[in-house]
């Protein structure tokens, strides 16, 4: 027997989970679709970064969005915590990039500037500091270490806790959660969309694309593109040692239990998740330029996963227009983007209307 | 923890927390801090909660221990050496300093 919602989100990662649970808290009867571990999970794999600094160069509602939901992190933590009693571990003290020669300082300042001079974008301050300055703030920094720009909006959380927190109050606010459920195919019926999943038929009255990679498939029998493609990225884990790095920054952080990660690799190179020991090299070799007493600390573990990248590298935000009530969600910025997925995005589908701020976020400027 | 067999092997000088101890030889480093009566060989990072050896065969990581200043080495993969200095560890290893931390 089809059963009825009022909206059926496709996707139970980091994305699909905000935007379920805040459909959810303002009162929709939702149900969540999840693949299962088969799926290419880019939430499993992250580096829990609340990233501001720097984004949105090219299109300056981006930046203004990831400033909003920046901004919006503190409320769905705690949120979070009171539904699901889990705590994501949130910690905004700001960020730092770290520059490993004057070049790169300076293209750095360049890129910054332009970014928070371009028009209709939300300036905020960034502060430039040298090797002494960033010393005096940063215990360990080598002597490769030329200078740094610092955002005060920045910060991270524990993503893998992040993700069972959204299930969990997900949960809590009366939503239905279907693990090992890949929605194989999406169609208008009627006034309702059914979702095809081994077998049967579920129906909701809205639906939310929020599938990753798995977009590109379900989009355009009901008139959304999801023009994606993956991007690996991989990610060195240390073993824990006594809390020295208070701040995150772009390609290293010390998580609240110790453990210190190394990120931000950026590879072409389609579906293939092997990890690529030639980009941990690099990775490690500029690591413990910034931080030379890592040197003996051991490695864990190590893992990639597979960003899912619009053509522009920006999210991409739709309602079909052939088929109103069906929309699509996008971004390589799970984390980050939470707070404004759950508290800002949800209530504007539940409206039915992403509004005109969210135009610039549509697929057509992709052609 | 007492052994059930008592094998005569030669003995191997070793330093537990500084004090002297006569190891086996062939044995590891977590069989000898329970010859020597410590149950106890480490705290954990995040709680403080102490461990000690438990499955002896590398896979708990529960026996972690300083060995020659060298943190965090699973005891019971280490064979025990003579000369060689054993240290109970306390929470996460120092990799790095931080000055405004120091009391």
């Amino acid at each position: 027997m089809a059963r009825g919602y009022d909206v059926a989100v496709i996707g139970g990662g980091l994305v699909g989970g905000a935007i379920a649970y805040g459909l959810a808290r303002v009162g929709r009867r939702t149900v969540l679709f999840d693949e299962g571990d088969v799926a290419y999970r880019a939430s499993r794999g992250n580096f829990g970064l609340v990233w501001v600094q720097g984004k949105g160069l090219g299109l300056a509602p981006y930046g203004n969005w990831t400033q909003t939901a920046a901004r919006r992190w503190p409320e769905l933590a705690r949120m979070l915590k009171e539904d699901s009693g889990i705590d994501a571990s949130l910690e905004q003290p700001g960020g730092f990039h770290i520059c490993l020669s004057a070049d790169e300082l300076e293209s750095r300042v360049t890129a910054l500037t332009k970014l928070i001079h371009q028009a209709g974008f939300d300036q905020y301050a960034f502060e430039v500091l040298d090797r002494k300055a960033l010393s005096a703030r940063v215990a360990g920094i080598g002597p490769d270490v030329v200078g740094a720009t610092y955002c005060a909006l920045d910060g991270h959380c524990n993503p893998l806790r992040l993700l069972r927190a959204l299930h969990a109050a997900f949960l809590k606010r009366g939503g239905e959660y279907l693990p090992q459920h890949k929605a194989e195919r999406v169609e208008r019926r009627g006034e309702d969309f059914l979702v095809h999943t081994g077998g049967r038929e579920i129906r909701a009255k809205q639906v939310v694309l929020a599938a990753g990679l798995g977009n590109a498939a379900l989009g355009p029998p009901i008139g959304l593109r999801g023009q994606v493609r993956p991007q690996r990225g991989q990610v060195i884990v240390l073993e824990r040692v006594r809390p020295f790095l208070a701040y995150p920054m772009a390609t290293i952080r010390q998580t609240d239990e110790g453990t210190v990660l190394i990120g931000d690799s950026q590879e072409e190179g389609g579906f293939d998740e092997s990890l690529k020991i030639s980009i941990s090299a690099v990775q490690a070799e500029r690591a413990l330029r910034i931080f030379p007493g890592l040197r003996d600390v051991r490695v864990n573990r190590t893992w990639t996963a597979l960003r899912v990248m619009s053509p522009d590298g920006f999210p991409i935000y739709e309602q079909s227009a052939s088929q109103p009530g069906a929309f699509l969600v996008t971004c390589h910025s799970g984390v980050t983007l939470a707070g404004a997925h759950a508290l800002d995005l949800a209530p504007r589908i539940a409206a039915g209307n992403l509004g005109a701020d969210m135009q610039p976020f549509s697929a057509e400027r992709l052609g | 923890m007492k052994r059930l067999t008592d094998v005569l092997s030669s003995g191997v000088p070793v330093a537990i927390d500084g004090k002297p101890f006569v190891a086996r030889v062939g044995d590891s480093v977590a069989a000898t801090l329970l010859a020597a009566g410590v149950r106890a060989c480490r705290t954990t990072p995040v709680s403080g909660a102490a461990r000690g050896p438990y499955c002896m065969m590398g896979v708990c990581f529960d026996c972690l221990v300083t060995v020659d200043g060298r943190p965090n080495q699973q005891g019971c993969l280490v064979p025990v050496r003579e000369g060689m200095r054993i240290e109970r560890q306390s929470g996460a290893r120092i990799a790095i300093d931080r000055p405004q931390d120091q009391p």
